[in-house]
């Protein structure tokens, strides 16, 4: 195909990126759902993902349940958390500059991961994956657990963003997010909305955290180093912009992906040059202005 | 009145400070008050957020060690080519970054410093994961030798005051009063005819080059230059020392500088607890105290200071 380059190699970097643009995918939504409702910069995402996956993985290895019962009850557990943040740290500061918010959530991934690594060590812990094998497709091999992964991540954002755009839920939430006293004197109760938004949020993070645990390895720091990724594809794709913010994901980690194939040096900063570049271009975001945003 | 007894004891303090603690622990607190008082000079005066300020501190550090070693010239040099740089690289993020407004600034300046420390865990003279060693000490003006702690923290010492007396300038010029009123409001400051982002551009640019300033001598006072100096860690721990002691108070980053340092030196042998214990006090000051330790005794000596003067138009 191209000089030097295998189609094995093409395909399995497209793959690997597909894997992680589907993380950064949901990632990213979780985090312009949250931001599009209370205008709070969830610094904290990171850390709920690796919460995430650290909950699978200590459900195995203390309770012995599976990795499909952790697909229901980490997801809960890292919302619970959420819950708990919101009340305690966000709502006190919901009035506040939103760069108060922010800080707080930073405070709160320092403190989440700082525990983990006390209690865990700094190293990653293995989490085999629940379905082993794969299949070989002539130009490559898939393994079943990462189409499984690219599949239900999938059908993760279509499904959420369904909920945003076509459900009752969803007409609510995106007039809260316009103009929250009315909604409030229409006898909704937006208070308890905007929680029940972050914990969403976060339970989408701690969800992307059960998926990671098989892929990657389950250490404290797996949620920092992409957090900042994510950062990227958020402002690329445009702020608050669920579909903006999946499409970015996607797109995002497919070509990281290319870009490890032919020029291999650049593979961890493409994404900030695209976001560079798109700032001084696009700079209200990619997608912005082709779709309603949250 | 109460002020100059003040000033003086602090003199008297700085200057005996080396003969009685170890100059390189007091060098680098000298160094990270440079640096809070330059991340404090965005967000306090400006209300900027610049999430990634490690990265001119880290790059200058590089730099600076990479000048010396090179062209073996006398230290001010070395730390002048630092500065710059850090100040360009500024000036180019501001360009960048000022496009979206508010929380979007701090996203972006994090992103941007991730940009920065993966490339220069990829460039060649940074002696990547190993970072930069044996950087030379030289001479300050050819002439000044400071290969002693003792007689370098005096330089530190010099260099820290001089830039903090820049900062006090510039918060207390025209200058300062406009970035002040664009951060409380910035449309009003366009509606008066001048343009917002002239200023926030100016502000991060002198913002980063105080912060090369730091980052220069960090890599002077240890003699090497790590990665750790551009991560993220760091970027969150000036933060952190700014709202510890004060946001928008000249004496709140020094303070909270102070702070931090010691107690990382003392948190040190517990290993994960110095991070944690820097999250918990970072939620607490922002939840309760956002004021910062010099803010909050700055209120309390204004609110005596009311009560004082009402008690006297009563008795009047």
């Amino acid at each position: 195909m191209f000089d030097g380059i295998s189609t094995q190699l093409l395909f399995s970097q497209l793959l690997i990126g597909l894997i992680n643009g589907s993380f950064y995918a949901m990632l990213s939504m979780g985090l312009a759902i949250i931001f599009g409702l209370m205008n709070v910069v969830n610094f904290a995402h990171g850390a709920q993902y690796m919460l995430g996956a650290f909950v699978t993985w200590l459900l195995l290895d203390a309770l012995g349940i599976p990795y499909w019962g952790a697909l229901f009850i980490a997801p809960v557990v890292v919302a619970a958390f959420g819950l708990i943040t919101e009340r305690i740290v966000l709502k006190p500061l919901q009035d506040m500059d939103h760069l108060y918010s922010l800080l707080a959530t930073y405070a709160v991934a320092l403190i989440v991961e700082g525990l983990v690594r006390q209690q865990y060590g700094s190293t990653g812990l293995p989490y085999s994956t629940p379905i082993p094998g794969g299949i070989n497709l002539g130009f490559m091999y898939l393994p079943w657990y990462r189409l499984w992964v690219v599949l239900f991540s999938l059908m993760v954002c279509v499904a959420t963003w369904v909920l945003m755009e076509y459900t009752k839920l969803g007409a609510y939430l995106r007039a809260a997010t316009e103009k929250p006293d009315i909604v409030e004197s229409f006898g909704i109760n937006v208070p308890r909305m905007i929680t029940l938004t972050y914990a969403f949020g976060v339970g989408l993070a701690g969800l992307s955290g059960v998926l990671a645990a098989p892929v990657y390895q389950v250490s404290p720091s797996m949620g920092s180093t992409l957090m900042i990724t994510i950062f990227a594809v958020v402002v690329i794709g445009g702020m608050g912009s669920i579909m903006g913010a999946v499409l970015t994901g996607y797109l995002l980690g497919i070509v990281e992906g290319l870009t490890k194939v032919f020029y291999p040096e650049a593979a961890n900063m493409v994404i900030f040059v695209i976001m560079i570049l798109a700032l001084i271009f696009r700079p209200n975001g990619l997608f912005s202005g082709k779709e309603r945003s949250l | 009145m109460t002020r100059i007894p003040a000033i003086l004891l602090i003199v008297v303090l700085v200057i005996l400070a080396p003969f009685f603690v170890y100059p390189v622990l007091l060098m680098t607190i000298l160094v990270f008050v440079l640096f809070a008082s330059s991340f404090n000079l965005l967000l306090g005066y400006a209300g900027l957020l610049c999430f990634g300020h490690a990265m001119f501190f880290g790059t200058s550090a590089y730099i600076t060690g990479q000048f010396l070693k090179v062209t073996g010239s006398t230290l001010e040099f070395g730390l002048l080519a630092g500065v710059l740089v850090a100040a360009a690289m500024g000036l180019a993020v501001g360009v960048i970054a000022v496009r979206r407004s508010g929380i979007q600034f701090a996203m972006i300046t994090f992103a941007i410093a991730q940009f920065v420390y993966f490339f220069l865990l990829q460039a060649e003279f940074t002696g990547g994961e190993d970072g930069m060693q044996q950087i030379p000490r030289s001479a300050l003006f050819g002439v000044i030798d400071v290969s002693d702690h003792r007689a370098f923290y005096f330089v530190v010492l010099g260099a820290t005051v001089l830039a903090l007396a820049l900062i006090y300038r510039i918060i207390h010029s025209p200058y300062g009063e406009i970035l002040r009123a664009i951060r409380d409001n910035e449309e009003r400051v366009e509606s008066l005819g001048f343009r917002p982002e002239r200023f926030k551009l100016v502000a991060m640019t002198l913002s980063a080059g105080i912060a090369g300033l730091a980052g220069g001598l960090k890599a002077t006072v240890f003699q090497f230059a790590t990665l750790t100096d551009v991560s993220w860690t760091v970027s969150g721990e000036v933060i952190f020392m700014t709202l510890l002691g004060g946001l928008g108070t000249l004496a709140g980053p020094a303070v909270g500088a102070g702070i931090v340092i010691f107690m990382n030196d003392e948190l040190a042998q517990f290993g994960e607890w110095s991070l944690i214990a820097q999250g918990i006090i970072l939620l607490l000051v922002i939840l309760f105290f956002r004021r910062g330790v010099v803010g909050e005794i700055i209120a309390v000596l204004h609110k005596r200071r009311a009560g004082r003067s009402e008690g006297l138009t009563k008795g009047d």
